[in-house]
C-alpha cells in the first residue's frame, strides 16, 4: 500500500449516533449504514435505536441538475474524441476547447466548476499546447484574462459614466489593464486622462509612448526571440531611464505604473488586491521581466510566485498545489491532487482520457486493475450506474476502457431495474450490440417471470423465445396446456398461431403449436389432415405422456364420424398407443394417487375408446377391402 | 444541418409534440409539449421556440426553446398527445392516463382528468391490481384510446369517470402503439409483429383484421397512419426496418425498408406534405424520407395535392376503382426506381432520439442524451 497523501475527510451522517455501533456495506458508488445493536449491554438497556437505514452516496455532483448537462455534452464529446482517435490525434484540442466552452457556460453557478476550468484551461497550454518560450506567455496572458474577467464590467462601468477619469475607480482599471498586459486599452484611458487634466497631460503622453512602444510578440510575427529580447532591452532601459529622471514624480499613480511595467516585484505586490491571486502575480511578473520565458523554468517562478505572494501569512490551498503541480510539468500530481480535491470524478476521467490521447501519460500501472486512464474512467463510470438516470452514459465510457470495461458492464447492466418494457429494450440492445448473451438471457428470463407472475403467459411465450430459453419456453408452453385442460379452450391463440419457426424452440413448445393446429384444422372440417396430424404427435413422442389421454379422448368424436377417417392401419397404431399407456400405467402402480371416482371416470374413457377403436377398425377394414375388391 | 439547435434539460425526454394549431391558422407552431423517462421525478413540460429576445436564467441564447411551465408526473411518461389546444394526455408507466389542463393566463399546468388504474395486471386469483404501463395514446375529440403491455385497449371520453369501452386481452402480447384508421376504427401494433384492425362498432373482443410481418415476428413498436389515404400505414420494427402497409388488401406489408441499424421508436407523416416521412431511432438518427422527388408523372406537388383531394371525396367503399390511377409514392413497388431520398437531420450520433414531432416547417426531437433538437426550417 502506498501511504495516505492526506487523512480522510469525516462524514457526519445526520440521525445516526455515532456513540454506537454502526454496520455499513458496499454497494456501485454509495454505501448503506445502519446502527445495530451489537453490544449486548446496550441491547438489555432497550435504547431504541435510529430505525433508518441510510444510503451515503459519494458522488453527490451526479445529482446535481447542472452538472447533468455538462455530463451529457462532455460524454457526446468523449465519444467523439474515442472515435476520432485513429484519424487525428490533434483533434482532441478541438475537444477540450468544447469542453471548455460547456464548462463555461455553467461557471457563474458552481464555484467548483470555474476552478476546474482553470485548472482545465491551464493543462491545455502547458500538456496539449506546449507553446514554445514566447507564445507560451501570450496563451498564459490569455488564460489570465479570461479567469479574471471583473475587469469588463469595471471597464464598462468607468466608461458609462460622463467623466471617465473622475471615477473612484478610475486608476484601479488602469492598472488591472496594465497588470494583465491589455495596453492599448490603458492608455486609451491615459489620453483621457491627459484630456481633462492637462497638467498631467505630458506624463501621460510619455508613458502612452512607453505602453505603445513596449515590443510584444505577435502570432503573426517573424522575428525571432533573440530580436524581441534586444528590442525589449532597450524599451526597458528607456523605462528605466524616465524613472531615474523622476518624469513622473508629480504624480505617484503613473510612477507606480511605471514600476509595474519594469516589473518591480514590490510594485507589484502593492497591487495585491487588484492582481486576486498569485497566478495572476505570477503572468505579470512574467510579462514585464522575463518576456520569453521557457517552460522549463516556469515552475521556478511559480514557486518564488506563489511564496512571494502569500508572504508566509497563508498555506497554500488544494487549487494552489494542483496549478503549481501543472508548473512543475507533473502530469501525475495533477491528476493525483485534482482527485483528492475535487468532488467527483468527471474532471479528472475526462483530462486523464485527453492526456492520454495525446500520448503524454506513460502508462503507470497501479497496482490495482489496469492503467490510470482506464482506473479513472471506470470510477466515473460507476458513479454514472449509481444514478437512476445517467446510466446510459456510462455504458459508452465503460466500452472504451480495454481491460476491465466489459466485465464492469456486465456486473452493472444486470443491476438495472427494469419497470417498463421499452426499459428493458434499451437494456437489451445495449447487450445485444455488445453480444453479452448471458446478460440477455438473464433479462429476458427475469422479464418472461415477470410475464407468468403477472399471468401474461403469451409475453411470457414471446420473452423466453426471444432469449432462446428452451426450459423456459416448455415451462410456459405447460402452463397453456394446463389453461387449455381447465378451460377447454386456448387463450393467446394470436400468438400460438404464428409461432412460425420460433416452435422448434422446445418440444413441448412444437407440442403447443402443433396441437393448437390440430384444433385449427378440425374446425376447419379437415378430418383427415387432423387425424394423421393427432397421431403423429404421439407416435413421434413429441406428445408429453401425461397429455396422451386427452389426446386420444380428441381422437373420440373423429372415430365416431359418418366416413372413416383413420385406415386400419392408423386405427392399430392409435390402439397400441392406447395399451401402452393403460399398461404403463398399471405397472407404475398409480391408484394411491388418485381418487377412486377419478379412476372410475378414467376407466369409462379407455372402455369408450376401445369400444370407438374397435368398432372403426372394423369399419376401415370393411371400407379398404371394398375398396381394394371394386 | 446548421439550421437545428439543441438544448440540454437535465431530463431524458421519452416524448415530444407540438400543440396543434387552431384550424384555418397561418402561423407556425411555436409551443411544444415534452415528457421525461427514468427519472426519480419526472416531468411533463412545455416549451416555446418564441423569440424572447434575452437570455434565459440558464444562460441560453437568443432562438433557443425556452420552459414555459412543467407539473411532476408520476412514473415515465410513455406517450403524450395533445388532445385540443389546452389539454395534453399523458400515460404513465404506472398504467394511469392523466390528462393535463395548460392555463394560458398564468403559464401552469394542472390535472384536468385522471384515470388510475387505465392499465393493470389481473392477479389469477386476487383482487389486487398491479398497475401495468400504458404504452401507446391517440385522441382524437371527444375520444382517447389507450394501449398498454397489459393487452388491454381502453376507450375513454374526456368527460366520463369510467372507461367507455373496454377490451380486456385485446392482445397476448405487449401493445406498443395505437392511432386511428377511420374514427371507429383503430390500428394498434405489438411486440410479435403484428397489425390489428379493431372496429369499435363490432361487439366482441376479436380484431377486425390481423397483418403481420412473415417469419421473424419482429416486434413493431410505431404505427402512423398516412394523413390523406387512409388506407396506408407506416410502421418501424425492433430490427429498424419501416414498413408500408396498404391494410386495404393483403395480410403482409407492401414494402419493407431497411432503415435504421436499432429500434425505430417514432415514424410521422408530415401532416401537410404526407411525402415526407420522419423517423427516429434507438441508435441515435433521426432521419427525413423524401417521396416527392423525381417522380416523372407527378409533376409538382400541387398537381399531387389535387389527386389526394379527389380521393378524398370519394367515398371509401369503392375507393379502389377510382384510387388505381392515384397510387401513393409510398406503395409504388417498384424497386428499380431509388426515389425516396434520406437525410440524416442529426449533427453528430448521440444517444438514442426517442419521440419526434413535425408540424408545419417545425421538427422537435427528445433524446436519452437529454437534449431536445428543434428546427425550424425543414424545408428549406
Amino acid at each position: 500500500m502506498e501511504e495516505l497523501d492526506g487523512d480522510p475527510a469525516v462524514t457526519l451522517i445526520p440521525g445516526v449516533n455515532s456513540k454506537k455501533q454502526i454496520c455499513f456495506d458496499w454497494g456501485p458508488g454509495e454505501m448503506l449504514v445502519c446502527e445495530t445493536a451489537f453490544n449486548k449491554k446496550e441491547k438489555s438497556e432497550m435504547v431504541p435505536g435510529c430505525p433508518f437505514i441510510h444510503i451515503i452516496r459519494k458522488d453527490v455532483d451526479v445529482y446535481s441538475k447542472i452538472l447533468r448537462k455538462l455530463f451529457n455534452e462532455s460524454h457526446g464529446i468523449f465519444v467523439g474524441l474515442q472515435r476520432i482517435e485513429e484519424e487525428l490525434t490533434g483533434k482532441s484540442r478541438k475537444a477540450a476547447a468544447k469542453d471548455q466552452a460547456s464548462g463555461r457556460q455553467f461557471s457563474s453557478q458552481v464555484s467548483i466548476l470555474s476552478a476546474m476550468e482553470l485548472i482545465w484551461n491551464l493543462c491545455e497550454i502547458l500538456f496539449i499546447e506546449v507553446a514554445p518560450a514566447g507564445p507560451l506567455l501570450l496563451h498564459l496572458l490569455d488564460w489570465v484574462r479570461l479567469h479574471v474577467c471583473e475587469v469588463d464590467s469595471l471597464l464598462a462601468d468607468v466608461l458609462g459614466t460622463g467623466n471617465p477619469s473622475k471615477h473612484e475607480s478610475f486608476w484601479n482599471l488602469v492598472t488591472i489593464l496594465v497588470l494583465q498586459g491589455r495596453l492599448d486599452e490603458a492608455r486609451q484611458m491615459l489620453s483621457r486622462e491627459a484630456d481633462a487634466n492637462p497638467a498631467s497631460a505630458d506624463m501621460c503622453r510619455i508613458l502612452g509612448d512607453l505602453m505603445r512602444t513596449m515590443p510584444i510578440l505577435s502570432p503573426g510575427n517573424t522575428q525571432t526571440l533573440t530580436e524581441l529580447e534586444l528590442k525589449w532591452q532597450h524599451w526597458r532601459e528607456e523605462c528605466e531611464r524616465h524613472l531615474q529622471d523622476n518624469t513622473f514624480a508629480a504624480s505617484p499613480a503613473l510612477e507606480s505604473l511605471c514600476k509595474i511595467m519594469l516589473g518591480d516585484e514590490a510594485a507589484l505586490l502593492e497591487q495585491k488586491e487588484l492582481l486576486n491571486n498569485w497566478y495572476h502575480f505570477l503572468v505579470t511578473r512574467l510579462l514585464y521581466s522575463h518576456p520569453t520565458v521557457k517552460p522549463i523554468d516556469l515552475h521556478f517562478y511559480a514557486q518564488s510566485s506563489l511564496d512571494m505572494f502569500l508572504g508566509g501569512e497563508s498555506s497554500p490551498e488544494p487549487l494552489d498545489n494542483i496549478l503549481m503541480a501543472a508548473f512543475e510539468f507533473d502530469i501525475h500530481q495533477v491528476i493525483k491532487e485534482c482527485s483528492i480535491a475535487l468532488s467527483n470524478w468527471w474532471f479528472v476521467a475526462h483530462l486523464t482520457d485527453l492526456l492520454d490521447h495525446c500520448r503524454l501519460l506513460q502508462s503507470h500501472n497501479l497496482y490495482f486493475g489496469s492503467n490510470m486512464r482506464e482506473f479513472l474512467l471506470l470510477e466515473y463510470a460507476s458513479g454514472l450506474f449509481s444514478h437512476h438516470s445517467l446510466w446510459q452514459l456510462g455504458v459508452d465510457y465503460f466500452d472504451h476502457c480495454p481491460e476491465l470495461g466489459r466485465v464492469s458492464l456486465e456486473l452493472h447492466i444486470e443491476r438495472i431495474p427494469l419497470n417498463t418494457e421499452q426499459k428493458a429494450l434499451k437494456v437489451l440492445r445495449i447487450c445485444e450490440q455488445r453480444q453479452m448473451t448471458e446478460q440477455v438471457r438473464s433479462i429476458c428470463k427475469i422479464l418472461a417471470m415477470k410475464s407468468v407472475r403477472n399471468n401474461r403467459l403469451g409475453s411470457a411465450l414471446s420473452w423466453s423465445i426471444r432469449a432462446k430459453d428452451a426450459a423456459f419456453a416448455t415451462l410456459v408452453s405447460d402452463r397453456f396446456l394446463r389453461d387449455y385442460c381447465e378451460r377447454g379452450c386456448f387463450s393467446d391463440l394470436d400468438l400460438i398461431d404464428n409461432l412460425g419457426p420460433a416452435m422448434m424452440l422446445s418440444d413441448r413448445l412444437t407440442f403447443l403449436g402443433k396441437y393448437r393446429e390440430f384444433h385449427r384444422l378440425y374446425g376447419e372440417k379437415r378430418f383427415s389432415d387432423a387425424s394423421s396430424l393427432l397421431l403423429s404427435l404421439m407416435t413421434s413422442q413429441i406428445a408429453p405422456r401425461s397429455f396422451w389421454m386427452t389426446l386420444l379422448t380428441d381422437a373420440l368424436p373423429l372415430l365416431e364420424q359418418k366416413q372413416v377417417i383413420f385406415s386400419a392401419e392408423q386405427t392399430y397404431e392409435l390402439m397400441r398407443c392406447l395399451e401402452d399407456l393403460t399398461s404403463r400405467r398399471l405397472e407404475c402402480g398409480e391408484p394411491d394417487a388418485q381418487k377412486p371416482q377419478d379412476d372410475d371416470i378414467e376407466t369409462t374413457k379407455v372402455e369408450m375408446l376401445r369400444l370407438a377403436l374397435a368398432r372403426n377398425l372394423a369399419r376401415a377394414i370393411i371400407k379398404e377391402g371394398s375398396l381394394e375388391g371394386s | 444541418m446548421e439550421s437545428i439547435c439543441a438544448k440540454f434539460v437535465s431530463q431524458k425526454i421519452s416524448k415530444t409534440r407540438w400543440r396543434p394549431l387552431p384550424p384555418g391558422s397561418l402561423q407556425t407552431s411555436e409551443t411544444f409539449a415534452t415528457g421525461s423517462w427514468d427519472n426519480e421525478d419526472n416531468y411533463v413540460s412545455l416549451w416555446s421556440i418564441g423569440d424572447f429576445g434575452n437570455l434565459d436564467s440558464d444562460g441560453g441564447f437568443e432562438g433557443d426553446h425556452q420552459l414555459l411551465c412543467d407539473i411532476r408526473h408520476d412514473g415515465d411518461v410513455m406517450d403524450l398527445q395533445f388532445f385540443d389546444q389546452e389539454r395534453i394526455v399523458a400515460a404513465s408507466s404506472t398504467g394511469c392516463v392523466t390528462v393535463f389542463l395548460h392555463h394560458t393566463n398564468n403559464q401552469t399546468l394542472s390535472v384536468n382528468q385522471q384515470w388510475k388504474t387505465a392499465h393493470h395486471h389481473t392477479k389469477p386469483y386476487s383482487p389486487v391490481y398491479r398497475g401495468a404501463p400504458c404504452t401507446g395514446i391517440v385522441c382524437d375529440n371527444p375520444e382517447i384510446v389507450t394501449v398498454g403491455e397489459d393487452g388491454r385497449i381502453n376507450l375513454f371520453r374526456v368527460d366520463h369517470k369510467e372507461a367507455v369501452r373496454t377490451i380486456d386481452n385485446a392482445d397476448s402480447s405487449t401493445l406498443h402503439a395505437v392511432t386511428f384508421l377511420r374514427t371507429p376504427e383503430i390500428v394498434t401494433v405489438n411486440s410479435i409483429g403484428q397489425l390489428k384492425i379493431w372496429d369499435f362498432r363490432l361487439q366482441g373482443n376479436e380484431p377486425a383484421q390481423i397483418l403481420s410481418l412473415n417469419g421473424d415476428r419482429v416486434p413493431l413498436h410505431c404505427v402512423d397512419r398516412h394523413p390523406n389515404q387512409q388506407h396506408v400505414v407506416a410502421t418501424g420494427g425492433q430490427d429498424g426496418m419501416l414498413s408500408i402497409w396498404d391494410v386495404r388488401q393483403g395480410t403482409m406489408p407492401v414494402s419493407l425498408l431497411k432503415a435504421h441499424e436499432a429500434e425505430m421508436w417514432e415514424v410521422h407523416f408530415h401532416p401537410s406534405k404526407p411525402d415526407h416521412l420522419f423517423t427516429c431511432s434507438e441508435d441515435g438518427s433521426l432521419w427525413h424520407w423524401d417521396a416527392s422527388i423525381d417522380m416523372p408523372e407527378k409533376s409538382s406537388l400541387f398537381h399531387q395535392g389535387g389527386r389526394s383531394s379527389t380521393f378524398l371525396s370519394h367515398s371509401i367503399g369503392n375507393q379502389a376503382n377510382v384510387h388505381q390511377s392515384v397510387i401513393s409514392s409510398w406503395l409504388s413497388t417498384d424497386p428499380a426506381r431509388d426515389r425516396i431520398e434520406i437525410t440524416s437531420l442529426l449533427p453528430t450520433r448521440t444517444l438514442s432520439v426517442n419521440s419526434l414531432d413535425v408540424l408545419g416547417p417545425c421538427l422537435v426531437c427528445g433524446t436519452d442524451a437529454e437534449a431536445i433538437y428543434v428546427s425550424r426550417q425543414l424545408f428549406s
